[in-house]
Protein backbone atom coordinates (compact mmCIF):
# COMPACT_ATOMS: atom_id res chain seq x y z
CA UNK A 1 0.00 0.00 0.00
CA UNK A 2 0.39 3.79 -0.35
CA UNK A 3 2.77 5.30 2.53
CA UNK A 4 0.84 8.14 2.75
CA UNK A 5 3.39 9.81 5.57
CA UNK A 6 6.68 9.92 3.39
CA UNK A 7 6.30 11.59 -0.72
CA UNK A 8 6.69 8.45 -3.11
CA UNK A 9 8.26 8.98 -6.54
CA UNK A 10 7.59 7.81 -9.87
CA UNK A 11 7.99 4.15 -10.32
CA UNK A 12 10.36 3.79 -13.47
CA UNK A 13 8.22 2.15 -15.66
CA UNK A 14 5.62 5.17 -15.02
CA UNK A 15 8.17 7.50 -16.20
CA UNK A 16 9.14 5.94 -19.17
CA UNK A 17 5.79 5.04 -20.34
CA UNK A 18 4.58 8.49 -20.08
CA UNK A 19 7.30 10.33 -22.06
CA UNK A 20 7.14 7.79 -24.64
CA UNK A 21 3.00 8.19 -24.72
CA UNK A 22 3.66 11.74 -24.74
CA UNK A 23 5.56 11.51 -27.89
CA UNK A 24 3.02 9.47 -29.39
CA UNK A 25 0.40 11.63 -28.20
CA UNK A 26 2.03 14.90 -29.70
CA UNK A 27 2.81 13.58 -32.65
CA UNK A 28 -0.58 12.13 -33.02
CA UNK A 29 -1.78 15.48 -32.63
CA UNK A 30 -0.05 17.48 -35.35
CA UNK A 31 0.20 14.48 -38.14
CA UNK A 32 -4.04 14.53 -36.98
CA UNK A 33 -4.11 18.15 -37.79
CA UNK A 34 -2.22 17.80 -40.98
CA UNK A 35 -4.64 15.23 -41.80
CA UNK A 36 -7.74 17.04 -41.14
CA UNK A 37 -6.61 20.11 -43.25
CA UNK A 38 -7.51 17.63 -46.16
CA UNK A 39 -11.08 17.86 -45.83
CA UNK A 40 -11.46 19.96 -42.94
CA UNK A 41 -15.52 19.29 -42.38
CA UNK A 42 -17.01 16.68 -40.06
CA UNK A 43 -20.23 15.00 -40.45
CA UNK A 44 -22.70 12.98 -38.69
CA UNK A 45 -23.40 9.29 -39.74
CA UNK A 46 -22.40 6.91 -42.42
CA UNK A 47 -21.24 9.36 -45.37
CA UNK A 48 -20.36 12.58 -45.97
CA UNK A 49 -18.61 14.99 -48.71
CA UNK A 50 -18.94 17.90 -50.25
CA UNK A 51 -21.27 17.33 -51.75
CA UNK A 52 -23.33 16.97 -49.13
CA UNK A 53 -24.12 18.92 -45.67
CA UNK A 54 -21.71 19.11 -42.79
CA UNK A 55 -22.00 19.14 -38.84
CA UNK A 56 -19.59 21.34 -38.66
CA UNK A 57 -16.68 22.87 -41.11
CA UNK A 58 -13.29 24.34 -39.67
CA UNK A 59 -11.37 27.08 -41.08
CA UNK A 60 -7.92 25.43 -40.88
CA UNK A 61 -6.92 25.10 -44.57
CA UNK A 62 -7.41 26.35 -48.08
CA UNK A 63 -9.67 23.31 -48.62
CA UNK A 64 -12.28 24.97 -46.37
CA UNK A 65 -15.34 25.64 -47.79
CA UNK A 66 -14.01 25.39 -51.40
CA UNK A 67 -15.77 25.98 -54.83
CA UNK A 68 -15.06 24.37 -58.31
CA UNK A 69 -17.41 21.70 -58.92
CA UNK A 70 -18.63 21.38 -62.69
CA UNK A 71 -20.83 19.08 -64.49
CA UNK A 72 -23.18 18.43 -61.60
CA UNK A 73 -25.41 15.72 -62.20
CA UNK A 74 -28.14 13.70 -60.48
CA UNK A 75 -26.79 10.08 -60.20
CA UNK A 76 -30.12 8.65 -58.70
CA UNK A 77 -33.11 7.42 -60.06
CA UNK A 78 -35.03 7.42 -56.63
CA UNK A 79 -33.61 10.99 -55.39
CA UNK A 80 -33.11 14.27 -57.54
CA UNK A 81 -31.10 15.36 -54.93
CA UNK A 82 -28.34 12.86 -55.00
CA UNK A 83 -25.95 14.19 -57.15
CA UNK A 84 -22.20 14.26 -59.22
CA UNK A 85 -19.71 16.63 -59.28
CA UNK A 86 -16.33 16.89 -60.80
CA UNK A 87 -13.54 18.64 -58.74
CA UNK A 88 -12.08 21.53 -60.46
CA UNK A 89 -9.45 22.51 -58.24
CA UNK A 90 -5.76 21.61 -56.22
CA UNK A 91 -6.51 20.99 -53.01
CA UNK A 92 -4.23 20.97 -49.63
CA UNK A 93 -3.20 17.39 -49.25
CA UNK A 94 -0.36 16.12 -46.92
CA UNK A 95 -1.98 12.51 -46.25
CA UNK A 96 1.06 10.48 -47.58
CA UNK A 97 3.50 11.28 -44.62
CA UNK A 98 1.25 12.63 -42.49
CA UNK A 99 -1.42 9.51 -42.47
CA UNK A 100 2.13 7.14 -41.96
CA UNK A 101 3.37 9.25 -39.16
CA UNK A 102 -0.18 9.02 -37.12
CA UNK A 103 -0.11 5.28 -37.55
CA UNK A 104 3.71 5.38 -36.47
CA UNK A 105 2.89 6.93 -33.50
CA UNK A 106 -0.61 5.17 -33.21
CA UNK A 107 1.55 2.12 -32.52
CA UNK A 108 3.81 3.97 -29.88
CA UNK A 109 0.27 5.14 -28.23
CA UNK A 110 -0.92 1.35 -28.53
CA UNK A 111 1.94 -0.94 -27.57
CA UNK A 112 3.14 1.25 -24.97
CA UNK A 113 -0.40 2.44 -23.55
CA UNK A 114 -1.25 -1.33 -22.96
CA UNK A 115 1.97 -1.98 -21.50
CA UNK A 116 1.06 0.87 -19.37
CA UNK A 117 -2.70 -0.41 -18.61
CA UNK A 118 -0.97 -4.23 -17.96
CA UNK A 119 1.36 -2.76 -15.26
CA UNK A 120 -0.99 -0.40 -13.74
CA UNK A 121 -3.56 -2.90 -13.22
CA UNK A 122 -1.98 -6.43 -12.26
CA UNK A 123 0.60 -3.49 -10.22
CA UNK A 124 -1.78 -1.95 -8.46
CA UNK A 125 -0.86 1.59 -9.34
CA UNK A 126 -4.53 2.31 -10.82
CA UNK A 127 -6.03 1.40 -7.64
CA UNK A 128 -3.81 3.04 -5.48
CA UNK A 129 -3.25 6.24 -6.99
CA UNK A 130 -5.64 6.60 -9.87
CA UNK A 131 -9.53 5.55 -8.72
CA UNK A 132 -10.97 8.50 -7.07
CA UNK A 133 -12.05 7.47 -3.42
CA UNK A 134 -15.65 7.55 -2.98
CA UNK A 135 -15.16 9.50 0.09
CA UNK A 136 -12.80 11.93 -1.74
CA UNK A 137 -15.99 13.25 -3.95
CA UNK A 138 -17.95 14.62 -1.12
CA UNK A 139 -18.78 18.64 -2.43
CA UNK A 140 -16.98 20.19 0.36
CA UNK A 141 -13.50 18.60 -0.94
CA UNK A 142 -14.17 18.39 -4.57
CA UNK A 143 -14.79 22.73 -3.57
CA UNK A 144 -11.34 22.61 -1.88
CA UNK A 145 -9.29 21.05 -4.41
CA UNK A 146 -10.64 23.88 -7.27
CA UNK A 147 -10.07 26.32 -4.49
CA UNK A 148 -6.43 25.41 -4.30
CA UNK A 149 -5.73 24.70 -8.20
CA UNK A 150 -7.37 28.18 -8.72
CA UNK A 151 -5.42 30.18 -5.63
CA UNK A 152 -1.90 31.68 -6.27
CA UNK A 153 -0.75 30.18 -3.05
CA UNK A 154 -1.99 26.68 -3.04
CA UNK A 155 -1.53 23.62 -1.04
CA UNK A 156 1.90 22.37 -2.77
CA UNK A 157 1.40 19.79 -5.74
CA UNK A 158 2.97 16.19 -4.79
CA UNK A 159 5.72 15.39 -6.85
CA UNK A 160 5.35 11.77 -6.55
CA UNK A 161 2.43 9.56 -7.92
CA UNK A 162 -0.05 10.84 -3.99
CA UNK A 163 -2.25 12.54 -6.65
CA UNK A 164 -4.93 14.85 -5.17
CA UNK A 165 -8.61 14.79 -6.16
CA UNK A 166 -9.08 16.68 -9.67
CA UNK A 167 -5.54 14.90 -10.52
CA UNK A 168 -6.86 11.31 -9.98
CA UNK A 169 -10.31 12.41 -12.29
CA UNK A 170 -8.30 14.00 -14.95
CA UNK A 171 -5.95 11.15 -15.46
CA UNK A 172 -8.72 8.76 -14.99
CA UNK A 173 -10.85 10.33 -17.75
CA UNK A 174 -7.78 10.72 -19.93
CA UNK A 175 -6.30 7.03 -19.47
CA UNK A 176 -10.33 5.28 -19.50
CA UNK A 177 -11.81 7.28 -21.64
CA UNK A 178 -10.49 9.80 -23.85
CA UNK A 179 -7.40 7.61 -24.95
CA UNK A 180 -9.40 4.26 -25.66
CA UNK A 181 -12.42 6.72 -27.58
CA UNK A 182 -9.51 8.26 -29.76
CA UNK A 183 -8.38 4.49 -30.57
CA UNK A 184 -11.61 2.85 -31.03
CA UNK A 185 -12.41 5.62 -33.32
CA UNK A 186 -9.64 5.62 -35.16
CA UNK A 187 -10.12 1.81 -36.07
CA UNK A 188 -13.52 2.43 -36.81
CA UNK A 189 -12.85 4.87 -40.10
CA UNK A 190 -10.80 1.80 -41.09
CA UNK A 191 -12.48 -0.34 -44.25
CA UNK A 192 -10.52 -3.35 -43.28
CA UNK A 193 -11.19 -3.38 -39.46
CA UNK A 194 -14.56 -2.34 -39.67
CA UNK A 195 -15.20 -5.10 -41.79
CA UNK A 196 -14.01 -7.69 -39.56
CA UNK A 197 -15.62 -5.72 -36.34
CA UNK A 198 -18.70 -4.49 -38.04
CA UNK A 199 -20.53 -3.93 -34.43
CA UNK A 200 -18.00 -0.68 -34.39
CA UNK A 201 -20.25 0.96 -36.73
CA UNK A 202 -23.37 0.24 -34.75
CA UNK A 203 -21.21 1.85 -31.66
CA UNK A 204 -20.19 5.00 -33.26
CA UNK A 205 -23.01 5.22 -35.48
CA UNK A 206 -21.02 5.34 -38.59
CA UNK A 207 -17.68 5.63 -39.97
CA UNK A 208 -18.20 9.68 -40.15
CA UNK A 209 -19.78 10.19 -36.65
CA UNK A 210 -16.12 7.93 -35.48
CA UNK A 211 -14.40 10.68 -37.43
CA UNK A 212 -15.90 13.52 -35.64
CA UNK A 213 -15.74 11.97 -31.86
CA UNK A 214 -11.83 11.26 -32.98
CA UNK A 215 -12.00 14.91 -33.60
CA UNK A 216 -13.71 15.56 -30.13
CA UNK A 217 -11.36 12.89 -28.26
CA UNK A 218 -8.78 14.68 -29.88
CA UNK A 219 -10.02 18.09 -28.63
CA UNK A 220 -10.45 16.58 -24.43
CA UNK A 221 -6.94 15.11 -24.94
CA UNK A 222 -5.89 18.71 -25.87
CA UNK A 223 -7.52 20.22 -23.32
CA UNK A 224 -6.05 18.18 -20.80
CA UNK A 225 -2.92 18.98 -22.01
CA UNK A 226 -2.66 22.12 -21.91
CA UNK A 227 -3.91 22.34 -18.23
CA UNK A 228 -1.72 19.73 -17.46
CA UNK A 229 1.03 21.67 -18.78
CA UNK A 230 -0.06 24.61 -16.79
CA UNK A 231 -0.40 22.85 -13.58
CA UNK A 232 3.19 21.15 -13.78
CA UNK A 233 4.35 25.20 -14.49
CA UNK A 234 2.45 26.26 -11.67
CA UNK A 235 4.05 23.58 -8.99
CA UNK A 236 7.40 23.99 -9.96
CA UNK A 237 8.66 23.26 -13.52
CA UNK A 238 12.58 22.08 -13.02
CA UNK A 239 11.05 20.09 -9.96
CA UNK A 240 8.00 18.21 -11.67
CA UNK A 241 10.16 17.56 -14.83
CA UNK A 242 12.76 15.85 -12.91
CA UNK A 243 10.66 13.97 -10.60
CA UNK A 244 8.80 12.27 -13.74
CA UNK A 245 12.01 11.72 -15.59
CA UNK A 246 14.72 10.55 -12.74
CA UNK A 247 12.14 10.08 -10.04
CA UNK A 248 13.41 12.27 -7.49
CA UNK B 1 7.88 -7.80 -4.29
CA UNK B 2 4.67 -6.15 -6.26
CA UNK B 3 7.38 -4.12 -8.25
CA UNK B 4 8.98 -6.86 -9.43
CA UNK B 5 6.23 -8.94 -10.34
CA UNK B 6 4.83 -5.67 -12.57
CA UNK B 7 7.24 -5.61 -14.53
CA UNK B 8 7.69 -9.30 -15.52
CA UNK B 9 4.57 -9.29 -16.38
CA UNK B 10 4.77 -6.50 -18.56
CA UNK B 11 8.24 -8.04 -20.47
CA UNK B 12 5.87 -10.98 -21.07
CA UNK B 13 2.93 -9.47 -21.95
CA UNK B 14 4.66 -7.30 -24.83
CA UNK B 15 6.71 -10.34 -25.59
CA UNK B 16 4.15 -12.36 -26.01
CA UNK B 17 2.17 -9.75 -27.92
CA UNK B 18 4.88 -9.41 -30.43
CA UNK B 19 5.65 -12.79 -30.71
CA UNK B 20 1.99 -13.62 -31.95
CA UNK B 21 2.43 -10.79 -34.67
CA UNK B 22 5.66 -12.34 -36.53
CA UNK B 23 5.20 -16.02 -35.77
CA UNK B 24 1.68 -16.96 -36.61
CA UNK B 25 0.32 -15.00 -40.08
CA UNK B 26 3.03 -12.74 -40.75
CA UNK B 27 3.14 -12.09 -44.61
CA UNK B 28 5.92 -13.49 -45.99
CA UNK B 29 6.23 -10.89 -49.14
CA UNK B 30 5.80 -7.48 -47.30
CA UNK B 31 6.75 -3.98 -49.60
CA UNK B 32 10.24 -2.23 -49.85
CA UNK B 33 10.70 -0.01 -46.91
CA UNK B 34 13.97 1.48 -48.48
CA UNK B 35 14.93 2.44 -45.17
CA UNK B 36 11.92 5.13 -44.54
CA UNK B 37 10.57 4.78 -41.04
CA UNK B 38 7.17 5.56 -41.91
CA UNK B 39 7.17 2.29 -45.12
CA UNK B 40 8.84 0.30 -42.15
CA UNK B 41 5.49 1.70 -39.82
CA UNK B 42 3.31 0.70 -42.86
CA UNK B 43 4.41 -2.77 -43.15
CA UNK B 44 3.89 -3.21 -39.48
CA UNK B 45 0.32 -2.04 -39.63
CA UNK B 46 -0.26 -4.38 -42.94
CA UNK B 47 1.49 -7.39 -41.24
CA UNK B 48 -0.80 -6.48 -38.16
CA UNK B 49 -3.94 -6.47 -40.20
CA UNK B 50 -3.10 -9.78 -41.82
CA UNK B 51 -1.43 -11.37 -38.70
CA UNK B 52 -4.72 -10.77 -36.10
CA UNK B 53 -8.03 -10.12 -38.26
CA UNK B 54 -9.79 -12.78 -40.23
CA UNK B 55 -9.25 -13.32 -43.67
CA UNK B 56 -11.96 -11.76 -45.65
CA UNK B 57 -14.70 -10.13 -43.92
CA UNK B 58 -17.32 -8.71 -45.96
CA UNK B 59 -17.44 -5.21 -45.69
CA UNK B 60 -21.16 -3.25 -44.73
CA UNK B 61 -23.70 -3.08 -47.43
CA UNK B 62 -26.48 -0.79 -47.99
CA UNK B 63 -29.82 0.19 -48.55
CA UNK B 64 -30.34 1.79 -52.36
CA UNK B 65 -31.82 4.79 -49.68
CA UNK B 66 -28.61 5.32 -48.36
CA UNK B 67 -26.70 6.22 -51.46
CA UNK B 68 -25.24 9.66 -51.14
CA UNK B 69 -24.02 12.47 -53.44
CA UNK B 70 -20.73 11.15 -54.84
CA UNK B 71 -17.49 13.55 -55.74
CA UNK B 72 -15.38 12.43 -58.55
CA UNK B 73 -11.89 13.52 -58.43
CA UNK B 74 -8.81 13.01 -59.68
CA UNK B 75 -8.70 12.45 -63.40
CA UNK B 76 -12.47 12.86 -64.10
CA UNK B 77 -12.32 12.58 -68.02
CA UNK B 78 -9.38 11.11 -69.91
CA UNK B 79 -10.72 12.61 -72.97
CA UNK B 80 -8.89 15.76 -71.87
CA UNK B 81 -5.70 14.02 -70.59
CA UNK B 82 -2.01 16.40 -70.63
CA UNK B 83 -1.20 12.94 -72.65
CA UNK B 84 -2.88 13.57 -76.35
CA UNK B 85 -2.55 10.25 -77.75
CA UNK B 86 -4.40 8.65 -74.07
CA UNK B 87 -6.84 11.75 -74.04
CA UNK B 88 -7.31 11.04 -78.12
CA UNK B 89 -7.17 7.31 -77.73
CA UNK B 90 -9.76 7.69 -74.93
CA UNK B 91 -12.49 10.05 -77.19
CA UNK B 92 -12.24 7.54 -79.59
CA UNK B 93 -13.42 4.86 -77.97
CA UNK B 94 -16.02 6.79 -75.89
CA UNK B 95 -17.24 7.50 -79.69
CA UNK B 96 -17.80 4.12 -79.56
CA UNK B 97 -19.63 3.40 -76.66
CA UNK B 98 -16.62 1.60 -75.41
CA UNK B 99 -17.29 -1.44 -77.64
CA UNK B 100 -13.47 -1.72 -78.64
CA UNK B 101 -12.11 -1.31 -74.80
CA UNK B 102 -10.31 -4.22 -73.75
CA UNK B 103 -8.85 -5.59 -70.17
CA UNK B 104 -5.72 -7.50 -70.88
CA UNK B 105 -4.76 -9.37 -68.15
CA UNK B 106 -1.55 -11.18 -67.94
CA UNK B 107 1.75 -12.39 -66.11
CA UNK B 108 0.81 -15.71 -63.67
CA UNK B 109 -1.88 -16.93 -65.00
CA UNK B 110 -1.73 -19.98 -67.27
CA UNK B 111 -4.16 -18.38 -70.43
CA UNK B 112 -3.02 -14.52 -70.59
CA UNK B 113 -5.84 -13.03 -72.80
CA UNK B 114 -8.37 -10.28 -73.19
CA UNK B 115 -11.98 -8.93 -71.94
CA UNK B 116 -14.14 -6.33 -73.80
CA UNK B 117 -17.15 -5.07 -71.70
CA UNK B 118 -19.64 -6.88 -73.54
CA UNK B 119 -17.22 -10.37 -72.44
CA UNK B 120 -16.99 -9.07 -68.71
CA UNK B 121 -20.72 -8.34 -68.49
CA UNK B 122 -21.68 -12.60 -69.90
CA UNK B 123 -19.60 -13.53 -66.46
CA UNK B 124 -22.30 -13.61 -63.63
CA UNK B 125 -22.45 -10.34 -61.97
CA UNK B 126 -22.28 -8.72 -58.12
CA UNK B 127 -24.05 -5.73 -57.27
CA UNK B 128 -23.54 -4.36 -53.87
CA UNK B 129 -23.89 -1.13 -51.81
CA UNK B 130 -20.94 0.09 -50.36
CA UNK B 131 -19.32 3.05 -48.92
CA UNK B 132 -16.19 4.42 -50.20
CA UNK B 133 -13.49 6.25 -48.24
CA UNK B 134 -11.45 8.56 -49.63
CA UNK B 135 -8.27 8.89 -48.14
CA UNK B 136 -8.94 12.75 -47.81
CA UNK B 137 -11.41 12.29 -44.95
CA UNK B 138 -14.60 12.04 -47.13
CA UNK B 139 -16.94 9.12 -47.92
CA UNK B 140 -19.63 8.43 -50.10
CA UNK B 141 -22.25 5.26 -50.36
CA UNK B 142 -22.84 4.27 -54.32
CA UNK B 143 -24.18 0.79 -55.75
CA UNK B 144 -21.69 -1.26 -58.38
CA UNK B 145 -22.33 -3.65 -60.55
CA UNK B 146 -19.48 -5.48 -61.87
CA UNK B 147 -17.56 -8.93 -61.79
CA UNK B 148 -15.90 -10.16 -59.32
CA UNK B 149 -12.14 -10.30 -59.91
CA UNK B 150 -12.01 -13.85 -58.80
CA UNK B 151 -13.72 -14.82 -61.34
CA UNK B 152 -12.11 -13.26 -64.16
CA UNK B 153 -9.00 -14.74 -62.62
CA UNK B 154 -10.06 -18.18 -62.45
CA UNK B 155 -11.46 -18.09 -66.02
CA UNK B 156 -7.31 -17.44 -66.93
CA UNK B 157 -6.25 -20.00 -64.79
CA UNK B 158 -4.32 -18.07 -62.45
CA UNK B 159 -0.66 -20.11 -61.08
CA UNK B 160 -0.67 -20.97 -57.37
CA UNK B 161 2.63 -19.11 -57.45
CA UNK B 162 0.58 -15.59 -57.78
CA UNK B 163 1.13 -13.60 -54.81
CA UNK B 164 -0.06 -10.21 -55.85
CA UNK B 165 -2.81 -8.17 -58.11
CA UNK B 166 -1.26 -5.31 -59.95
CA UNK B 167 -3.93 -3.38 -62.08
CA UNK B 168 -3.32 -0.21 -64.52
CA UNK B 169 -5.52 2.46 -65.82
CA UNK B 170 -5.61 4.36 -69.16
CA UNK B 171 -4.45 7.80 -67.43
CA UNK B 172 -1.37 5.92 -66.28
CA UNK B 173 -2.36 5.56 -62.50
CA UNK B 174 -1.10 1.83 -61.12
CA UNK B 175 -1.50 -0.21 -57.74
CA UNK B 176 -1.31 -3.75 -56.79
CA UNK B 177 -3.02 -5.35 -54.30
CA UNK B 178 -2.12 -8.70 -52.37
CA UNK B 179 -4.46 -12.25 -53.47
CA UNK B 180 -6.68 -11.87 -50.00
CA UNK B 181 -7.70 -8.65 -50.81
CA UNK B 182 -8.05 -9.57 -54.89
CA UNK B 183 -9.82 -12.82 -53.95
CA UNK B 184 -11.81 -11.45 -51.36
CA UNK B 185 -15.78 -11.22 -52.70
CA UNK B 186 -16.67 -7.76 -53.04
CA UNK B 187 -13.56 -7.15 -55.15
CA UNK B 188 -14.77 -6.69 -58.12
CA UNK B 189 -14.50 -4.82 -61.39
CA UNK B 190 -17.41 -2.78 -61.94
CA UNK B 191 -18.81 -1.66 -65.13
CA UNK B 192 -22.16 -0.49 -63.47
CA UNK B 193 -22.60 2.40 -60.84
CA UNK B 194 -26.14 3.14 -59.39
CA UNK B 195 -28.17 0.89 -61.76
CA UNK B 196 -26.57 2.81 -64.95
CA UNK B 197 -23.54 2.39 -67.29
CA UNK B 198 -20.10 3.94 -65.11
CA UNK B 199 -19.74 7.26 -66.27
CA UNK B 200 -17.40 9.05 -67.75
CA UNK B 201 -16.33 11.02 -64.28
CA UNK B 202 -16.43 7.87 -62.44
CA UNK B 203 -14.46 5.45 -64.53
CA UNK B 204 -15.87 4.49 -67.90
CA UNK B 205 -16.32 1.88 -68.89
CA UNK B 206 -14.67 0.13 -66.04
CA UNK B 207 -13.06 0.17 -62.38
CA UNK B 208 -11.68 -1.60 -59.78
CA UNK B 209 -14.03 -1.59 -56.53
CA UNK B 210 -11.48 -2.80 -53.73
CA UNK B 211 -13.78 -2.11 -50.98
CA UNK B 212 -11.30 -3.47 -47.91
CA UNK B 213 -9.57 -0.60 -48.65
CA UNK B 214 -9.50 3.32 -49.14
CA UNK B 215 -10.84 4.79 -52.13
CA UNK B 216 -7.24 5.49 -54.28
CA UNK B 217 -7.09 1.79 -54.54
CA UNK B 218 -10.41 1.76 -56.69
CA UNK B 219 -8.66 3.37 -59.70
CA UNK B 220 -10.82 4.03 -62.70
CA UNK B 221 -10.43 3.42 -66.43
CA UNK B 222 -8.64 -0.12 -65.89
CA UNK B 223 -7.45 -1.66 -68.55
CA UNK B 224 -4.68 -3.94 -67.61
CA UNK B 225 -4.59 -6.55 -65.06
CA UNK B 226 -0.63 -8.09 -64.37
CA UNK B 227 -0.75 -11.14 -61.80
CA UNK B 228 2.22 -11.12 -59.74
CA UNK B 229 4.64 -13.80 -57.50
CA UNK B 230 6.29 -11.28 -56.04
CA UNK B 231 5.86 -7.73 -55.23
CA UNK B 232 6.19 -4.69 -57.37
CA UNK B 233 6.55 -1.28 -56.22
CA UNK B 234 5.16 0.23 -59.61
CA UNK B 235 8.40 2.68 -59.85
CA UNK B 236 7.82 6.06 -60.03
CA UNK B 237 4.07 6.05 -60.29
CA UNK B 238 3.66 3.33 -57.54
CA UNK B 239 2.43 4.66 -54.34
CA UNK B 240 5.66 4.05 -52.02
CA UNK B 241 8.21 6.27 -54.52
CA UNK B 242 5.57 8.80 -54.24
CA UNK B 243 5.93 8.48 -50.19
CA UNK B 244 2.46 6.66 -50.04
CA UNK B 245 1.44 3.76 -48.00
CA UNK B 246 1.08 0.78 -50.29
CA UNK B 247 -1.54 -0.86 -48.18
CA UNK B 248 -4.47 1.36 -47.57
CA UNK B 249 -6.47 -1.39 -45.11
CA UNK B 250 -5.71 1.16 -42.98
Amino acid sequence: MVDETRESVHARWVRVTHWILSASVLTLAFSGFVILMAHPRLYWGDAGNDLTPALIELPISRNFRHGGWADRTSISENDPGVISASRTFDTFNQNGWGRSLHFFAAWGLVLVGSVYLIAGILGGHFQAHLRPRLRELSPPLVWRDLVDHWSPKGRPAPRGPNYGLLQKCAYSAVVFLAAPLAVLTGLTMSPRVSAAFPFLLRVFDGAQSARTLHFAAFLVLLLFAIVHVVMVIRSGFRRQIRAMTFGE
Amino acid sequence: MKKLITRRTAIVAGLASAGGLLLTRYPKNLPPTYGNLLRMGDNLTYSAHRALLPGQPLVKEYRSSDITSFPAIGTTNPGTYENPLVAAEYRELQKGGFQDWELSVEGSVAKPRTFSIAELKQFPSRTQITRHTCEEGWNAIAQWTGVPLSTVLDATGILPSARFVMYYACDDWLDSIDMLDALHPQTILAYGMNGRDLSVPHGAPLRIRVETQLGAKSIKYLNRIVVLDEFDDGGKRGAIQNGWAWDMGI
